[in-house]
């Protein structure tokens, strides 16, 4: 599997990563030989197999509907970029 | 004293030999000398240090605290920490200082009363198999500085090789305690998915990472992994169920044991000197009365594919939180909101991290699920049904860590798919959620060799006990790199 140059900026744009023009080359080159590696997994015979997402068979754990956390807000913000009256700020996102 | 195991230090604390602070102070003095070589810390934390070791002395001179008080210990710098930078090896989070602890580090330093040397360098976010990948440039092992230590443990397995700790934490998504540890002639354990908590721990691949420990010995080892392991309710996937007692189980007999190896493990692309050593590892347990017979993994090859999606998908998904709102590194002179996030990311990421979240976006994306998400996950069940028949017929599995020994720094970084097969025997193990462990079994060249030992679930108590004996009738473990005795 080969990804295209547009195949590899569409993924970054997906993943919010800028990207330079030409890094993106680069990284079509390489994403694409992981594919080739990765493409291996073709041959298994897995047609009735269940998929299995996780190694152990746990059922979430469920607790008491109580508060258990203490007010941290200001404990938080204090490593946050950018803040002004206990709100986090970023670029203007309304016209 | 950096010569001493865990036991001995423990003994020379409470004969008043030396006190933690003196003990502290010795290993401050040799990361101070010898780790402008290493590059093993990212920071020191000498201060805390000393006030911990303080903390010790006291608990000890009232007869309080137990084998581990007044011990130093160095923690990867991907376990959180309460007023200290915690890093992940990435530019992203290079400001970023932990407003709470771990549980593992509330348990070894609160509670057991473990004296923080600092952080260890690591892969960027535990990416990468040579620690190579780090913001803050690569770790050198010891045996040669010449050389990779490993990773993505490689910071903490360089600063125990080198004496510069006692022991350390390791976190292991596909490989990264096991295979440095190989490298570095240490021991390394990563137990069963479930067994640590992971609370704290900033997340690579969630259904993949464990916590463990890298150490001198397989004693040394239990010690520590003791004091880490057990239930916690602030770790949705940990696990409630009592934890064995593992420095107990050390001594037992190891006569009449099944050991089954993976005849996929001895293939070809393993190196023959590996080859050789390990099969003479087999034979010292053979005398010990260990029964041997070869078994089949036979998906076992399909496991670095597999891997490539499924912690690739995750890591994608884990690493979304990195905004530049929060926490984190954030770019200057952005115009708009999307334009933030992008450049953050992108400035904040390096190479291997963009690589392994564009491949996990990729996996994940419309089109593309069945293919290759879908898939793997129903690789991954046969790759655990292999281990599952394997454990009715055999007790413990063993074959080699990795392919070779330690290789050249910048040898494998320009081309991403053979950094990746350093992983191809380590990486089962994770998939299937499994505890295994590496000790060293020889050198090649004057390079360690290391064996690995996978065991059924929660069976650490077993693996660190057949570590234990044929530690006892050998003393690989016990040599030292000589430019740092």
């Amino acid at each position: 599997m080969s990804l295209s140059i547009e195949q590899v900026r569409q993924v970054a744009h997906l993943a919010r990563l800028a990207m330079q023009p030409e890094q993106a080359e680069h990284y079509a080159r390489q994403l694409s030989s992981i594919l080739d590696m990765v493409d291996q997994l073709a041959k298994a015979q897995t047609d009735a197999v269940t998929p299995m997402a996780h190694p152990l068979d746990l059922h979430q754990r469920l607790r008491p509907d109580v508060v258990t956390e203490p007010d941290r807000r200001a404990a938080f913000q204090a490593i946050a970029p950018s803040v002004e009256n206990g709100l986090y700020l970023v670029p203007k996102v309304i016209e | 004293m950096h010569t001493l195991s865990i036991r001995a230090l423990a003994a020379g604390l409470r004969e008043k030999k030396f006190s933690s602070r003196e003990l502290t102070q010795h290993y401050l003095k040799r990361i101070q000398t010898f780790d402008p070589q290493l590059n093993s810390f990212i920071s020191v934390t000498a201060e805390q240090a000393l006030a911990q070791a303080d903390a010790a002395d006291a608990r000890l001179a009232r007869g309080e605290g137990g084998v581990l008080t007044g011990i130093p210990l160095a923690q990867k710098d991907i376990f959180c920490t309460q007023g200290v930078k915690t890093s992940c090896g990435s530019r992203m989070l290079d400001s970023f200082v932990a407003p709470y602890d771990a549980t593992i580090v509330k348990r070894l330093h609160h509670e057991a009363g473990m004296v923080m040397l600092g952080k260890c360098n690591m892969d960027e976010f535990a990416m990468g198999s040579s620690n190579e990948t780090s913001w803050y440039g690569p770790v050198k092992n010891p045996w040669d500085t010449t050389r990779v230590p490993g990773g993505s443990s490689g910071g903490s397995v360089a600063a125990v090789a080198a004496g510069l700790a006692p022991a350390a934490t390791a976190t292991d998504t596909g490989g990264s305690i096991r295979q440095p540890a190989a490298l570095t002639n240490l021991t390394g354990i990563k137990p069963t998915y479930g067994r640590v908590s992971r609370y704290g721990m900033i997340a690579f691949a969630s259904s993949l990472d464990q916590a463990g420990v890298v150490a001198r010995s397989a004693e040394d080892a239990a010690y520590v992994l003791q004091a880490m392991c057990g239930f916690d309710p602030l770790d949705s996937t940990s696990v409630d169920r009592p934890v064995e007692d593992l420095v107990g189980a050390l001594e037992r007999p190891i006569k009449g044991l099944r050991i089954g190896l993976p005849k996929e493990y001895f293939a070809d692309g393993l190196a023959e000197g590996v080859r050789a050593r390990v099969m003479e590892a087999v034979k010292v347990l053979e005398g010990m009365g260990a029964v041997i017979s070869e078994i089949s993994l036979p998906n076992s090859p399909l496991s670095v594919p597999t891997y490539y999606v499924v912690a690739p998908a995750e890591a994608s998904s884990n690493l979304a939180r990195y905004d530049g709102v929060r926490y984190g590194h954030r770019a200057e002179g952005v115009k708009n909101i999307e334009e933030l996030y992008k450049k953050s990311r992108g400035e904040g990421f390096g190479a291997e991290v963009q690589r392994r979240i564009m491949i996990g976006t990729y996996v994940l994306s419309h089109g593309y699920y069945d293919a290759y998400y879908l898939k793997a996950q129903k690789v991954r069940r046969l790759i655990y049904e292999d281990f599952r028949r394997a454990f009715a017929a055999v007790d413990l599995v063993l074959g080699p860590t990795a392919t070779d020994v330690a290789f050249k720094l910048g040898a494998k970084t320009d081309d991403p798919v053979s950094m990746y097969l350093n992983d191809i025997y380590t990486i089962a193990a994770n998939l299937a959620g499994i505890p295994a462990m590496s000790l060293s079994c020889g050198f090649v060249d004057g390079l360690p060799v290391g064996m690995q030992l996978m065991g059924n679930y929660f069976d650490e108590a077993r693996l660190l006990n057949v570590a234990h004996r044929y530690q006892q009738a050998t003393d690989w473990h016990r040599q030292m790199p000589a430019a740092f005795a």
